[in-house]
């Protein structure tokens, strides 16, 4: 294993202590994208042609904001008593911050979605046999969130009003992502063949390529402001 | 551990050292040339840039021009090599609350890739009078206890160079004689030290020389031996009302 791996594995294992103890970021984004769902459930009826074309839009409505409200608190956390400070004075590259950030992001999501997606399944009656495609889109969309929302989260965090800006930030540029992650979602439920979804799942692993490599480029300016 | 340097390089270096916050300049040219066993206390009013210049010390912060090294490190070239040979002790006490201080440590220790970790955790947390305390979580700490494990983590690594930002700041008499206690037990008098203080008294007592920050400017220098710290105050109230 790499210095920097080795580096950033330290980094998520802190994370992932510090979350197991405070159940923090899990606690509100789970609530937060469950209630979503279950609301959104009422308004429906199971099993219907109606709901299998707006759930996609449901589930990323949920998926998206609860991103937002855990990407919020992972920086803010940092900040408390100077421990931001702390990490920036180790002998490491910004990178490496980043990229561990963006692991325990990743992770903390996943955790969520892992838990979400299945009762989504069930409160609206869905195809089962969709439910490996969609893993695979949510898991690659998951990660361009992430890469964006680690970003945005840094830049965040060192405004005043960093509760408005990471929404206002990061919201606008995940709008391709969305987008494409609702279409293919709704492709994967109405049975349509991978082939029609080719197109959005290369805009979906396009914007995750490019915005882990822009966002790890240009993290450290956005760190040391 | 600290990297090895050349005998002859100074520990700290800073030349013409400015930083502007958009139009406002914060620091207007700062010089400065510590080796080890130099301690340096900075004085100075609110809002003079000391913290500023701490920061930048640190690498934490960018200097807008001018040049700092850290043991012939250049801090904008070689900013990784620079933090290895940097401790820090802030006001903030940069722990992690949720997590023991062991955690804290070895975390850190797994950031600055320390040798014998777990040997270096025991060893510091009994000089720090802590190893009781070990694995119980941070968040459970009074302040003076806090503090002496912020202190236990900028010594973690053995920098060469220590940095402290008003430590002395919520700590009571008996605190503050701790925090200099402890940091001579740790040996901070084979360091190039950098302190900011509010307290006359206890910088006095602490550096081997001293300085007064303000708006911007490094206004007065002295070895310790030679201020009258009689007429301290007075030199003080002088600096400092004259850059207003």
């Amino acid at each position: 294993m790499t210095q920097f791996s080795r580096k950033v594995l330290a980094l998520v294992w802190k994370d992932m202590l510090s979350e197991a103890r405070t159940k923090d970021i899990f606690t509100s984004v789970f609530v937060f994208a469950l209630l979503t769902v279950l609301i959104f459930s009422f308004a429906l009826e199971p099993g219907s042609e109606t709901t299998s074309l707006v759930a996609p839009g449901m589930l990323w409505v949920a998926f998206t904001f609860a991103g937002v409200l855990g990407f919020g608190r992972s920086f803010v956390l940092e900040k408390e008593h100077g421990c931001l400070d702390g990490l920036m004075l180790c002998p490491v590259e910004r990178e490496v911050i980043y990229w561990g950030k963006a692991i325990g992001n990743l992770v903390f999501m996943l955790m969520v979605e892992v838990v979400v997606l299945p009762i989504f399944y069930l409160l609206l009656n869905l195809p089962l046999d969709s439910l490996p495609q969609v893993v695979l889109i949510v898991l690659l969309t998951t990660i361009g969130f992430v890469s964006v929302g680690t970003l945005f989260s840094a830049l965040a965090a060192n405004t005043r009003a960093r509760d408005v800006m990471l929404p206002i930030l990061f919201l606008p540029v995940v709008v391709p992502l969305v987008i494409a992650a609702v279409k293919s979602t709704g492709l994967i439920l109405q049975g349509s063949p991978w082939a029609d979804l080719w197109s959005w799942l290369q805009i979906i692993l396009a914007f995750d390529v490019i915005f882990l490599v822009i966002s790890s480029l240009v993290f450290p300016f956005v760190l040391e402001g | 551990m600290a990297t090895e340097t050349t005998p002859s390089t100074l520990a700290i270096e800073v030349e013409a050292v400015t930083k502007a916050f958009g139009p406002r300049l914060v620091l207007k040219g700062i010089d400065l040339a510590l080796d080890r066993g130099d301690f340096l206390v900075l004085f100075g009013p609110n809002g003079a840039g000391k913290t500023t210049l701490i920061r930048i010390l640190s690498t934490i912060s960018r200097p807008t021009t001018g040049r700092v090294s850290i043991a012939g490190f250049d801090a904008k070239r070689k900013p990784v090599e620079a933090r290895r040979l940097i401790g820090m002790v802030s006001h903030d006490t940069m722990l992690y609350r949720d997590l023991t201080a062991y955690e804290n440590l070895r975390f850190l220790g797994k950031m600055y890739d320390v040798p014998e970790l777990e040997e270096r955790i025991h060893s510091l947390m009994t000089r720090v009078g802590l190893a009781p305390n070990l694995h119980q979580r941070v968040g459970t700490f009074s302040h003076g206890m806090m503090k002496r494990l912020s202190i236990a983590r900028a010594f973690l690594h053995d920098p060469p160079v220590l940095l402290l930002d008003e430590p002395e700041t919520g700590l009571d008499q008996q605190g503050i004689w701790m925090l200099t206690e402890t940091l001579h037990a740790l040996g901070s008098e084979k360091k190039a030290v950098v302190m900011t203080t509010h307290s006359l008294e206890h910088g006095l007592r602490g550096g081997t020389r001293i300085a007064i920050l303000a708006r911007g400017k490094i206004v007065y220098q002295e070895a310790t031996r030679h201020v009258d710290r009689g007429r301290f105050s007075e030199i003080y109230r002088e600096c400092t009302e004259a850059t207003r």
